[in-house]
C-alpha cells in the first residue's frame, strides 16, 4: 500500500462548539487517512460527530485544531473563497436528501458546478452528457427533479458530483431517503464507480451499508477508531 | 460568468411571474410618474414657448401712459426707427367697433397701423395685399381682415373688393390673412380688422401714438434699452410714463417657471421610484430567506461569496430594469393618449428622460439589491444546507 497516494489525511482534528456556555467537543483529536481509489465507510450513530467530520472533510467548515491535507494541500488556513474553489474542483457531494435545485432540469443541475468552474459551453455540454450517461439517466436530462423518482434524483446528484472529476466523492447517507431496492441500486452505482477508480467516502449509520465498503471507520463521541 | 448569472437571474424572475410583477410594480409606477410628468411639463412648455415666440421673440410692445405734453406722432416713430438697434416700428392704435357686411355684423377690434406691422407681428397674407405706406399717407378707406373676421362677415365667400362698414363708414377689403393656427388663437375666435393708422386715429379721435410695436434689429434687450433711452429723454426721465413689454424676457421667465416645475415634479416622481426600490429590497429579502437551501446547495458545489452576491444583485437589477421597460412602454401609451386628447400639443418622451429613468432604475436596483444580495452571500453553507423552509 506504500505506493498509494493519500487523498485525505487528517491529524488530530478537533472541532469545539459552545452550547449555552458549555463546551461540546464534536470532534476530539480525530485522525484518519483515505488513499486514492479507496471505498471507505464512516459509521457512527447520530450525535457521534460524523456530520461534523463530513463537513470538515468536505471543506464546508474548518477545524479548530489539527491539520487536514486534501490531495496534498493544507486546508486549515484557507479563506472562504479558496474553500469554495476546493469544494468546486476536488469534492463531489452526494446528500441524503439529494439537494437538487428544483427549478432546474437534471442537465442544468449537473451543469451548475461546471459553470462555477468557468468552463466553456461546449466542454460543459460534453461533461454533462458523459456524467448523465454514466449514471444511466441520459434519457431524463431535460426533466426537472419533481418529475423524477427518488432513485433517479439521487442519480442526478451523483452525476452532478462526478461532472467535475473530483478527487473524492463524499456521500452522506446517500440511501437514507430511499427504499431498500432503490438504495441497493445506488450502492451498486457506487461499487461501479469504485471499480472505475473513484475514491469514495460514504457516511452512514447503517451497518449493512457500511459493510459493503472496503474499509470501515467508526466514529463515537468525536473519536475515530479503525474497524477494519 | 456574467452571462450565466444573467441566465440564472432570468430563470428565477421567470419562474415566479406574479411575484416578479408585484416586485416590479413599484418601479413601473415610479418610472411612469417620472416620465409622464416630465414629458407633460416639457410638452406644455414647448407649446407655450413656441406660442410666445410666435408672438414675436424679437418683439417689443410699447405703450405710453403719460405723454408729459409732448405726445408721439407718426413722424416721431419714423425718427426712432433710424436707431441702429431697431429694425422697424409700427403703431398699433386700436379701438372696438361694429363691422358689418350686408346683414352680417361682428364686434371686432380695429387696428390702425402702418405697412411694417404685419412683418413685425408675423402675420401671413392669404389673399389680396397688405396695407401699404400710400394707404396710410392718403388715409385710404381700405381694410385687411383676419381669417376669422372674413369668415364671419362673408361666410367663406371671397371678400376681396367687397365693401364693409366700420361704425358706419365704408371700407374696401383689400386683403385677408392666413388662419392663425397658434394655440391661443385656436382657442378664441380672433376678429381683427386692420386699417391705415391715419384712418383709425381720426375715427377714434386719438391723433397721437399711444402704443406701438418695435422689431429689434439684433439683440432684443439692446433694442429695449435703445427705445427706453429715447422715451426717457422725451418724457422727462420718468420711467413710469411708458411700459415696454419684452417678449423674450417673458419667454425666459416662462422657461424658469417650467424648469422649476419639472424639477419639482421630477423630484416627486423620484421619491416614488425610491419607494419602488424599497419594495424590491423587501421582496428580495424574503426571496433570499426562501432560497436559503438553494444558496446552501450552490455554495456546497463551489459557488463563492462573490458568485452568489453577483447572482442576487443581477436579479435585483433585472427586476428594476424590467420594471423600467414596462414603465416606459406604459408611459409612451399614456403620452400618446394625452397627445390625442390635447390635440394641438404633442407630448413625447425625450431621450434625456428615458436615459434618466433607466439610469435611476439601475441605480435603485443596485442600491436596494446590495443588502439582500449580501445577506445571501454571507450565509454559511452548512446552516444554509440544513435550513428547511
Amino acid at each position: 500500500m506504500a505506493e498509494k497516494k493519500p487523498i485525505i489525511s487528517m491529524r488530530e482534528i478537533s472541532k469545539i462548539y459552545h452550547v449555552g456556555g458549555e463546551e461540546v467537543r464534536a470532534l476530539d483529536g480525530a485522525s484518519l487517512t483515505v488513499y486514492e481509489g479507496e471505498f471507505v465507510a464512516i459509521i457512527g450513530p447520530s450525535g457521534s460527530g460524523k456530520s461534523t467530520l463530513m463537513n470538515i472533510m468536505g471543506c464546508l467548515d474548518t477545524a479548530d485544531a489539527g491539520t487536514y491535507l486534501l490531495d496534498g494541500q493544507e486546508i486549515g488556513q484557507y479563506s472562504e473563497r479558496e474553500l469554495a474553489r476546493v469544494r468546486n474542483r476536488k469534492i463531489g457531494f452526494v446528500f441524503q436528501n439529494f439537494n437538487l435545485l428544483s427549478r432546474l432540469t437534471a442537465a442544468a443541475n449537473v451543469e451548475l458546478p461546471l459553470i462555477y468552474q468557468h468552463l466553456g459551453f461546449g466542454e460543459r455540454k460534453k461533461r454533462v452528457a458523459a456524467a448523465l450517461e454514466r449514471v444511466g439517466l441520459s434519457a431524463r436530462a431535460e426533466h426537472k427533479p419533481t418529475e423524477l423518482s427518488g432513485g433517479q434524483q439521487q442519480r442526478v446528484a451523483v452525476a452532478r458530483a462526478l461532472a467535475t472529476n473530483p478527487s473524492i466523492l463524499l456521500a452522506d447517507e446517500p440511501t437514507g431517503n430511499l427504499d431498500s431496492k432503490t438504495g441497493a441500486d445506488i450502492m451498486a452505482l457506487f461499487h461501479d464507480l469504485h471499480k472505475g477508480g473513484a475514491t469514495i467516502v460514504l457516511i452512514t449509520h447503517n451497518e449493512e451499508i457500511a459493510a459493503q465498503a472496503e474499509r470501515c471507520i467508526r466514529i463515537m463521541d468525536g473519536k475515530v477508531t479503525e474497524v477494519r | 460568468m456574467i452571462l450565466q448569472s444573467i441566465k440564472m437571474a432570468w430563470e428565477s424572475v421567470r419562474s415566479n411571474k406574479m411575484r416578479s410583477f408585484l416586485t416590479m410594480l413599484g418601479i413601473i409606477i415610479g418610472v411612469m410618474a417620472l416620465v409622464v410628468m416630465v414629458s407633460l411639463v416639457n410638452g406644455a412648455t414647448g407649446a407655450v414657448t413656441s406660442e410666445i415666440s410666435a408672438l414675436g421673440n424679437d418683439l417689443l410692445s410699447v405703450s405710453v401712459r403719460d405723454d408729459k405734453g409732448s405726445p408721439l406722432r407718426l413722424e416721431d416713430l419714423t425718427a426712432m426707427a433710424a436707431d441702429p438697434m431697431i429694425a422697424t416700428i409700427a403703431p398699433d392704435g386700436s379701438m372696438y367697433a361694429n363691422v358689418k357686411h350686408g346683414y352680417n355684423e361682428v364686434r371686432s377690434s380695429v387696428m390702425g397701423t402702418t405697412a411694417p406691422y404685419f412683418a413685425i407681428e408675423g402675420l401671413q397674407l392669404k389673399d389680396g395685399r397688405l396695407l401699404k405706406t400710400v394707404d396710410v399717407e392718403n388715409a385710404a378707406y381700405v381694410a385687411v381682415l383676419s381669417n376669422d373676421a372674413s369668415e364671419e362677415l362673408f361666410g367663406g365667400e371671397p371678400a376681396l373688393g367687397k365693401t364693409i362698414t366700420i361704425d358706419g363708414r365704408s371700407f374696401t377689403v383689400v386683403g385677408t390673412l392666413e388662419k392663425n393656427d397658434s394655440l391661443m388663437a385656436s382657442m378664441f375666435r380672433n376678429y381683427e380688422v386692420y386699417v391705415p393708422y391715419t384712418v383709425e386715429s381720426r375715427m377714434a379721435g386719438q391723433p397721437y401714438v399711444s402704443s406701438f410695436a418695435v422689431a429689434a434689429a439684433g439683440d432684443t434687450d439692446a433694442a429695449e434699452q435703445a427705445v427706453a433711452k429715447m422715451l426717457l429723454a422725451r418724457f422727462d426721465q420718468d420711467d413710469d410714463a411708458f411700459t415696454i413689454i419684452n417678449m423674450s424676457s417673458i419667454s425666459s421667465a416662462m422657461d424658469t417657471v417650467t424648469g422649476t416645475l419639472s424639477l419639482l415634479l421630477g423630484g416627486i416622481a423620484a421619491i416614488s421610484l425610491l419607494v419602488g426600490g424599497i419594495g424590491i429590497m423587501n421582496i428580495m429579502l424574503v426571496s433570499v430567506t426562501e432560497r436559503t437551501k438553494e444558496i446552501g446547495i450552490r455554495k456546497a458545489i463551489g459557488a463563492g461569496r462573490g458568485t452568489i452576491l453577483m447572482q442576487f444583485l443581477i436579479e435585483a437589477l433585472m427586476l428594476s430594469l424590467l420594471g423600467c421597460i414596462f414603465g416606459l412602454l406604459l408611459s409612451a401609451l399614456i403620452l400618446a393618449i394625452a397627445s390625442h386628447i390635447a390635440g394641438t400639443i404633442t407630448f413625447s418622451m425625450s431621450a434625456d428622460v428615458v436615459l434618466l429613468a433607466v439610469g435611476f432604475s439601475s441605480a435603485i436596483g443596485l442600491l436596494f439589491g446590495l443588502y439582500p444580495a449580501n445577506q445571501a452571500a454571507k450565509k454559511h453553507p452548512i446552516d444554509a444546507l440544513r435550513y428547511e423552509g
